[in-house]
């Protein structure tokens, strides 16, 4: 096996400044603030398909709780936020002025103890990142220890979706329930509603993204990376090699959870509120979806894939309501059985050797091209 | 929580909570049943199931609604007719999709699970555009309705008591087949050795393709069961996928037994502590306490030894 010593070779780095310029300059440029707004929205799920594609696509663990840290850095986000939208002064037609609104509706008369920290930015801002690593690294410690993975690690993180979900609507006069957390104004002080903020948002948003996938590149390239995928493909020879399994996958877990939640907590800034609709079973497959549709293996695919499926959601359910789910069900039977390396798959098998031979026949006609494939850690069959 | 109330009105609350838990345990085993075939023996992971269920649902809100119409001196016994057409219609369109999708997909179980979940958003938009987004319910015969009276302070519901033996005598069906038939052998040893089972002559196609219809069927008679306790609804499977998924792996996925043990043991809890809180909480601890259970017992309480 070749490895690459480069940080990116030819062809990613094409795709790096490909999705640089889109992002960075040809959508900006093109569409108005309202369009870009909801690209802003689509990419903070795009953090949460990097995210999957180290811990499933490389290290093989199918979590379908993804949800559960997206809404949990959102919720500490929103929290602050919140806090500081319902300061004495907003609120004095409460019975009691200083807390927010829901919480006066549900008779509480002070501010829970867990809410008291998200007064200060740092604490919050340690807190987006912190919360999800801590339980992720508690539900991937018991039971990754216990060695259990595959299809029951995917159930039992289903079942903490849906316990997270039950909870927060049912806890109405904590979380604000159903509704989730609403009416969120300003970040320390600086308005999050004007299209001028929104602007910047996105461009605070997408350098996140950038620093993600570089994270995400660089976990892949070292040798942890490496380990992912032998852990993947030969779980026990990993095991009987003398790495401890479980830990790998501990940090793979950790890792997309703190992405996961970073998008949580920009989609909170970027909409303006927080509800456990973004937390419980349905929106975690479909972040799975995002993944799968731009190809499990491909940081890169992972970020085009969600856009791509945001915004036919978008289009097909402005235009055609009835149609989109089951448009969305049928791209993904097809996707599962036809394409398992979605979109970046499709590149990789037709697109890419076509554009390899081309210039290679322009360069010298007798050039055979390498067999990639094992290098980019594309599963064996 | 205990404090308010007296030991005799305790126990009253414990047995009438036990009776109530009952039809959910009903329709909480006959779903598992049918996942714990098609997710225990085939390892498939059929996130569709709710939606199977669901159809047996419809299939049984149509039958009365065709008894009713047609034939208003058989409504007494519309159910026997709808539960039968409910396992045929959920059985068939098993058999149907594990032709045109599951069959691709053995090699790969997590891709099983993205798969059927697409399924399960084209059947809910489906049922969405055929029967209306609107939620329906079925009309009791008057002999169903009612309740019977054990002692002064316990009152048992009858269709749960119906739904109940009819939970025993398809569990007691199901066991026979699976593990005294020729047929239910013919799976055992498809789901032991493929390759073996082929080259002593048993067609493991058609063996997989019944099995897969056999577990739908089963949630189509769980959709009848369902139509008792809440109205149908295109998205109600849903809401019983992960439970369902948690009593099968939590009874231990290849054990009839377990599943049957873990079901009730779950519907009991959860509705014993309905009583006491309210419904999300006595869900949310349920759950909780299942899934540190699963921490701590992975294979779930009823483990068959195998050697892999």
């Amino acid at each position: 096996m070749i490895i690459n010593s480069r940080f990116f070779n030819r062809s990613e780095l094409i795709g790096f400044l490909t999705l640089a310029l889109l992002l960075f300059v040809i959508l900006p440029l093109s569409l108005d603030v309202f369009r870009l707004n909801l690209v802003a929205k689509y990419l903070t799920y795009a953090f949460v398909a990097i995210g999957l594609v180290m811990c499933w696509g490389y290290g093989g663990i199918l979590s379908l709780g993804q949800g559960v840290f997206f809404g949990l850095g959102g919720y500490c986000m929103a929290m602050y936020l919140k806090l500081e939208a319902s300061s004495v002064a907003n609120t004095k037609i409460q019975s009691t002025p200083g807390i927010p609104d829901f919480m006066d509706w549900n008779q509480l008369t002070q501010l829970p103890f867990f809410w008291k920290p998200f007064h200060s930015l740092p604490i919050t801002l340690a807190a987006i990142i912190l919360v999800p690593a801590f339980f992720s690294f508690v539900i991937g410690a018991a039971m990754f220890k216990r060695r259990v993975g595959g299809v029951y690690f995917a159930i039992i993180t289903q079942a903490i979706a849906a316990i997270l979900t039950i909870l927060i609507v049912g806890q109405q006069g904590y979380t604000g329930g159903i509704n989730g957390i609403t009416d969120l104004r300003t970040l320390h002080g600086w308005d999050i509603r004007t299209d001028h903020a929104k602007f910047i948002l996105y461009f605070v948003e997408v350098i996140l993204l950038f620093a993600c996938i570089v994270a995400a590149q660089f976990i892949r390239l070292t040798k942890l990376g490496r380990i992912l995928v032998a852990m993947r493909e030969q779980e026990d020879r990993v095991r009987f090699s003398g790495y401890s399994v479980a830990n790998f996958k501990i940090f793979a877990f950790c890792a997309a959870a703190v992405f996961a939640a970073i998008g949580g907590a920009l989609f909170t800034l970027e909409v303006g509120f927080m509800s456990p609709s973004f937390v419980g079973i349905v929106p975690s497959i479909e972040m799975v979806i995002y993944t799968a549709v731009g190809g499990r293996l491909s940081i890169f695919g992972a970020v085009y894939g969600t856009l791509l499926v945001n915004f036919a959601k978008t289009a097909l359910s402005e235009s055609f309501p009835q149609l989109w789910l089951f448009g969305l069900g049928a791209l993904f039977i097809g996707v599962v059985l036809a394409f398992p390396n979605g979109l970046a798959g499709i590149w990789q098998d037709y697109i890419q050797p076509r554009i390899d031979r081309l210039m290679a026949a322009r360069k010298n006609p007798t050039f055979k091209l390498p067999d990639n494939s094992v290098a980019n850690g594309a599963p064996a069959e | 929580m205990f404090g308010d109330y007296s030991l005799s009105d305790l126990g009253a609350i414990f047995a009438m909570q036990g009776f109530a838990g009952l039809i959910l345990f009903s329709v909480y085993v006959l779903m598992a049943l049918g996942l714990a075939i098609i997710f225990g023996q085939m390892g498939v992971i059929n996130m569709a199931h709710g939606e199977f269920m669901i159809l047996g649902a419809y299939v049984t809100w149509m039958t009365s609604n065709v008894f009713q119409k047609y034939a208003p001196w058989l409504f007494p016994e519309y159910f026997f007719a709808a539960m039968i057409l409910a396992f045929i219609a959920s059985g068939a369109l098993g058999m149907l999709v594990e032709w045109a999708l599951i069959r691709h997909l053995y090699k790969r179980p997590l891709d099983t699970l993205l798969a059927t979940w697409g399924l399960s958003l084209i059947l809910q938009q489906a049922y969405r555009s055929i029967f209306g987004a609107r939620e329906v319910g079925v009309e009791l015969p008057a002999w169903m309705m009612g309740s019977w009276q054990a002692t002064d302070s316990i009152q048992i519901p009858i269709n749960g008591m119906f739904v109940m033996g009819l939970t025993v005598l398809i569990t007691i069906a199901v066991a026979y087949v699976l593990f005294w038939s020729s047929w239910g052998k013919q799976v055992r040893a498809v789901v032991q050795n493929r390759v073996m089972a082929g080259a002593v002559g048993i067609n493991t196609e058609k063996v997989d393709r019944y099995t897969f219809g056999l577990g739908c069927g089963i949630a189509g008679v769980a959709g009848s069961a369902f139509t008792m306790i809440g109205s149908t609804g295109p998205t109600a499977g849903q809401l019983y996928i992960v439970d369902t998924f948690l009593v099968v792996v939590f009874g231990g996925a290849a054990s009839l037994l377990g599943t049957i043990a873990s079901a009730f043991t779950i519907s009991q809890t959860d509705s014993t502590l309905e009583f006491f809180m309210s419904g999300s909480m006595a869900k949310v601890i349920t759950l909780l306490a299942i899934v540190a259970i699963l921490m701590m017992r992975p294979q779930g309480l009823f483990a068959l030894k195998v050697r892999k």
